[in-house]
């Protein structure tokens, strides 16, 4: 066994067991934990098949920024453990003859059929100096252009859709308006009063017993 | 064994690097201490050894034999692990940093994106810290860090967009010899907008002052590492004044030339610093990005949480998007003498 082959199990394992704890785990947050960790077993995974592009954007994007929002969301809920375990025995029938389904259909779809060398055969090899990521952009905006850009114009709809639903009317949120902010000025917050710091006393007043110890 | 003879001299770099950086990063702590006192008119530390300079080995030492506490209802393994991941991300992305010609731990083409995917996975170390900590306090600065580090990086991000354009690759050696040429061929000029960004940005990221609301001791004691002591709390701050240095690195090879000499094409004096070698040239400028983190702590106040965030997508975003579509269209035309 190659070093590489070694590298290779080994991130397969990690990414294997991290996906087999994120469904059973009881704790969302180290659920959602395990998931950065098979995302980042399979960027390694990705990295030995040369494909260091993707690899490195899975890990900017998803494990970056996308289960880093996710985790945020997860940490503020107080998820009762309790209740998500109840009805575990009922539900186990159907989860059972789902999970045989998926996994007949996944081996059909992908099955030892599809890969070996006679359907797939090796790939040339790389000639020196090849740059994965030129290439990618190459096919990226002249065979792809089309699919490329429509994804893109999807991704901007649902900004704008989000952006739209959170600033619907009625609005119920407070807003810094920072031009009046900055146009404040000291006599708009704060007044000066001229305070006398020597009080009058009235010298016929009999003297008051604050001093004295009691 | 010639691969196994290829190997150890690997891990014999990465020695030397970490090594280097970890000594640095000690007294970089001690001249944080010296340079801020002199800007308020104080002495600073002068007990230890000559000039004070053992303080910082005497703070390592005090550190290390703290007691550890792990909070009775802290998530033990993750109290541990976030510690590990925040400095590890900061140590790791050092392998693609060009330090001269030649010297290089990993010489990829994805250089800034390895760079980049490092950073946004430090952003773990704080969140994991805030959550497992199972404090309030804690659980705020975490919160507070890592939406700061989201929005930042964003902007970060696309600021290096701009030196990808410029450069036309995203390994760094190529980055720095398509700056030859001068001080005036230097991306920071062509660059000027993303380059100030990017500066701002990478401040924000490291969560140093004046963006340091997520250990602001007035609110939140000392944000996500509340809970830590001793040598996990040596770890994060590490990890902090690592990337730190690794931020002045990065701005050092992306918009001031790295290694370069400054005296390039300058008639006279180019012969006469020909023989400065190049990590000396990186070292005097990484120095400078260093220093202006210790000077900009001394003089800055600190922002509000809202100003912060505004920063981030209101002004900083809108001046990079703006900028890559001048740098498209200058690399286009070939605008000279940047874009030959």
């Amino acid at each position: 066994m190659t070093i590489l082959q070694m590298i290779f199990y080994l991130f397969s394992a990690v990414a294997i067991a991290s996906a087999l704890f994120v469904v059973a785990s009881n704790n969302p947050v180290r659920g959602a934990l395990s998931l950065v960790l098979t995302f980042f077993a399979m960027a390694g995974v990705w990295l030995l098949l040369h494909a260091e592009f993707l690899a490195l954007i899975l890990v900017l994007v998803y494990v970056g920024a996308v289960m880093t929002l996710f985790l945020f969301v997860v940490m503020m809920l107080r998820v009762n453990v309790l209740s998500a375990r109840e009805g575990f025995v009922r539900y186990l029938p159907f989860a059972v003859l789902l999970a045989l389904i998926i996994i007949g259909l996944t081996i059909i779809a992908v099955g030892p059929k599809q890969f070996g060398l006679t359907s797939m055969p090796a790939p040339a090899a790389e000639v020196a100096g090849y740059n994965n990521l030129a290439d990618l952009g190459m096919v990226l905006y002249t065979q792809y252009a089309y699919p490329f850009e429509i994804s893109a114009v999807l991704l901007l709809t649902a900004i704008v859709a989000a952006i739209s639903l959170t600033h619907r009317l009625p609005t119920r949120r407070k807003n810094q308006i920072v031009s009046k902010q900055i146009a404040v000025k000291r006599a708009d917050r704060v007044k000066l009063i001229a305070m006398p710091s020597v009080k009058k006393i009235n010298l016929s007043d009999k003297p008051s017993e604050a001093g004295e110890p009691s | 064994m010639e691969g196994l003879l290829l190997v150890g001299w690997i891990v014999v770099k990465i020695i030397a690097i970490i090594l280097v950086l970890l000594l640095s990063v000690a007294y970089i702590t001690f001249l944080e201490r010296k340079v801020i006192s002199y800007m308020q008119c104080r002495i600073g530390p002068n007990r230890i050894g000559p000039l004070g300079l053992l303080q910082p080995i005497a703070d390592v030492i005090k550190l290390l034999n703290k007691e550890i506490i792990f909070p009775e209802a802290s998530n033990r393994y993750l109290f541990v692990i976030a510690p590990i991941i925040s400095l590890g991300t900061a140590l790791a992305a050092w392998a693609v940093i060009p330090f001269d010609k030649t010297a290089v731990l990993a010489d990829i083409n994805a250089g800034v994106l390895f760079v980049l995917a490092l950073s946004s996975l430090g952003v773990y170390g704080i969140l994991i810290a805030g959550w497992a900590s199972n404090s309030k306090y804690a659980m705020f600065g975490a919160l507070r860090a890592a939406a700061q580090s989201i929005s930042y990086e964003i902007s970060m991000g696309f600021a290096l967009v701009g030196v990808m354009m410029a450069a036309g690759s995203l390994n760094f050696q190529t980055i720095v010899q398509a700056q030859a040429g001068g001080i005036w061929h230097w991306y920071w000029l062509p660059l000027f907008p993303l380059f100030i960004v990017y500066w701002i940005s990478g401040i924000a990221e490291t969560n140093r002052a004046p963006f340091d609301v997520a250990e602001g001791e007035s609110e939140l004691v000392a944000g996500f590492h509340v809970e830590y002591s001793g040598a996990v709390f040596a770890l994060f701050f590490l990890a902090e004044y690592a990337n730190m240095v690794l931020i002045s690195a990065l701005l050092a090879v992306m918009f001031m030339g790295g290694w370069l000499s400054p005296f390039q094409g300058v008639p006279y004096f180019e012969s006469l610093f020909a023989f400065v070698p190049g990590f000396v040239w990186l070292l005097i400028k990484l120095s400078f990005f260093l220093f202006c983190y210790l000077w900009f702590r001394a003089t800055f106040p600190r922002y509000r949480y809202d100003q912060i965030m505004r920063l981030g997508w209101k002004v900083l975003l809108p001046v990079t998007i703006v900028w890559i579509v001048v740098v498209a269209l200058a690399v286009q035309f070939k605008m000279g003498p940047w874009f030959v």
